[in-house]
């Protein structure tokens, strides 16, 4: 067996991956802002009125942070299923590189690279949220941004894996219903774990996003514990894992 | 001197032989051409040489290098013609070359000033901020070329540049060729067109079912194979049978493709010993390249 190739040149990749997103940027900027704003009102205003406090907390406080996470799981899984998919397939963009100097493992390399820039981006966008809401986070949320790069290399390598794999387009529909849906709902992004049964406690500390909701939750409000170096062992842990896993797959399924 | 030597290269898709072990080297400056019906093999063995598909057996080497071992700095010297247009939607005209130029990291200034040389040459100076969605077939296809050019590569691959061209897009490619050659540039073609392959191929291979059929210069391959000059017979269907036979009789072999026989070389200048085969209505042409490939490929449809 032989190592992947992947190169500097994987620069290259997400650098054109970028010149599309400045040029289209404006048009995304909208939903970008307003769904985690809208999400956090219905969520902060309307539901937080019937919770009340949660660990002490207001329910506004408490969600914001599994919004982040949950977003930023978001930006990566679209830009590396969607956006990825219609790319290999329906524009050949690949087919077109992979006759240049880049590898195949440059141009995927490269597509992880920008679905990590896409989560950093969101994760920037939601904390400006929580600014507007008057939520005062701590100074360790500047480090945020920081742990968003790297939840979303690690929902990047697994989109991506999954888009190696897909059939067709509407293959995702299974990814997000099954495998995406069900996170945002049970990593403590809503409620607190431990009001989930035990036996299914431990299930949810398994999913992917559960440790990044957690982390961010400590790095935003500064109780900060041992947990987010066990969170983000973790998430380098599955990264790798997925990442090796998209090279090797993706080369599978375009070279041929 | 050898640029591109091959030794029995063989590809296999699974149990599909796509290339059936073949060998040919292409000589600095040459244009080489491939010329095969659909399925022959043409694509693949472009492919292999353009290091984006790995080889089953054998060996290609391009400047003394492998393309199993050396494929980036192989690709860096190669433009690549695809067959399927693939430019990028998601930017204009001139983003795609800038773009483009970055992945063999031409600098930045270079690039811009060899875009915009290229899109004048070209004649799409006025399109350079449209997207790729508003340009004609022609157009994209000349995009197309001027983005394999800007590497200034040693080699260009053109897979079946023409295809679905009208003419004068076609001319602009044939001359863009021609004048690349005439510079140094070696070009690799695949064709099923055979007006293309002999007004621009050196030298080429008939390729079919994987296999090389045939070698040589575009005229040589024709003198070679069905001579100078060919009849063609139409007979009506009821007397086909008996046309066959009087020219079996006569030692003539023909070719049969449904409502046409076509008498190569020096039978098609016996016949005219033969008054009687006037009425089948003979008409005598030059030969070209052609009736080399009907008749080494067959005339049926071969998918």
């Amino acid at each position: 067996m032989t190592l992947p190739e992947v190169s500097r040149r994987s620069y290259r990749m997400w650098q054109r991956n970028r010149d599309v997103f400045l040029r289209l940027w404006k048009a995304e900027l909208v939903p970008f802002v307003a769904e985690p704003l809208i999400i956090l009102a219905a969520m902060g205003f309307g539901l937080g009125g019937l919770v009340g406090k949660v660990n002490g907390q207001s329910y506004l406080a408490f969600v914001a942070p599994g919004v982040l996470a949950s977003y930023v799981m978001f930006a990566a899984a679209f830009e590396c299923t969607y956006g990825t998919y219609v790319r290999m397939e329906r524009q050949r963009t690949f087919d077109a590189i992979i006759v240049t100097p880049l590898s195949i493992e440059d141009v995927i390399t490269g597509e992880i690279l920008w679905g990590a820039t896409r989560s950093f981006l969101t994760a920037c966008a939601i904390l400006v949220v929580i600014l507007i809401f008057g939520l005062v986070p701590s100074p360790y949320a500047a480090i945020i941004p920081v742990l968003a790069i790297l939840e979303g290399l690690m929902f990047s390598s697994i989109s991506v894996f999954f888009t190696s794999l897909a059939p067709s387009i509407y293959f995702f529909n299974y990814f997000f219903t099954l495998f995406i849906t069900p996170m945002f709902f049970f990593s403590g992004v809503f409620f607190p774990i431990s009001r989930l049964p035990e036996v299914i406690q431990t299930m949810t500390w398994m999913l992917p996003l559960t440790p990044a909701a957690h982390a961010m939750r400590e790095l935003l409000w500064g109780q900060w514990s041992w947990g987010v170096f066990a969170a983000m062992a973790w998430i380098l842990g599955v990264t790798l894992v997925f990442f090796y896993l998209s090279l090797i797959f993706m080369r599978r399924r375009l070279i041929k | 001197m050898v640029l591109i030597d091959t030794h029995s290269v063989v590809k296999k898709y699974g149990d599909l032989l796509a290339v059936a072990g073949i060998s040919f080297s292409v000589e600095t400056g040459e244009c080489f051409g491939f010329l095969g019906p659909n399925g022959a093999g043409k694509t693949t063995i472009m492919k292999l040489m353009c290091c984006t598909s790995p080889i089953t057996q054998g060996e290609i080497c391009i400047g003394g290098k492998n393309v199993t071992r050396e494929p980036r700095s192989i690709k860096a010297t190669i433009g690549v013609v695809p067959q399927e247009e693939n430019l990028d939607p998601d930017l204009t005209v001139l983003e795609n070359l800038l773009v483009y130029s970055r992945y063999f990291d031409i600098p930045k200034a270079l690039a811009m000033e060899r875009s915009l040389e290229s899109l004048k040459l070209f004649q799409l100076t006025d399109k350079k901020d449209d997207f790729i969605r508003t340009l004609s077939g022609g157009m994209k296809r000349r995009l197309l070329v001027a983005r394999a050019l800007l590497n200034q590569p040693k080699i260009l691959m053109l897979d079946e540049p023409t295809t679905g061209l009208d003419p004068q897009a076609r001319h602009l490619v044939w001359h863009t060729s021609r004048h690349l050659k005439t510079s140094g540039t070696t070009i690799i073609l695949s064709t099923n067109n055979m007006e293309e392959a002999a007004f621009l191929c050196d030298r080429l291979v008939i390729m079919y079912q994987g296999s090389i059929l045939a070698e040589g210069h575009p005229q040589e391959l024709v003198t070679r194979y069905v001579g100078q000059r060919i009849v063609e017979l139409r007979p009506s269907p009821e007397k086909k049978q008996g046309l066959l036979q009087q020219l079996k009789s006569m030692s003539m072999s023909a070719e049969d493709a449904g409502d046409t026989l076509y008498l190569f070389g020096e039978d098609g200048e016996r016949i005219k010993g033969y008054p009687d085969l006037e009425e089948h209505n003979p008409v005598q042409r030059p030969a070209n390249l052609e009736d080399v490939f009907l008749k080494l490929t067959g005339r049926g449809l071969t998918e």
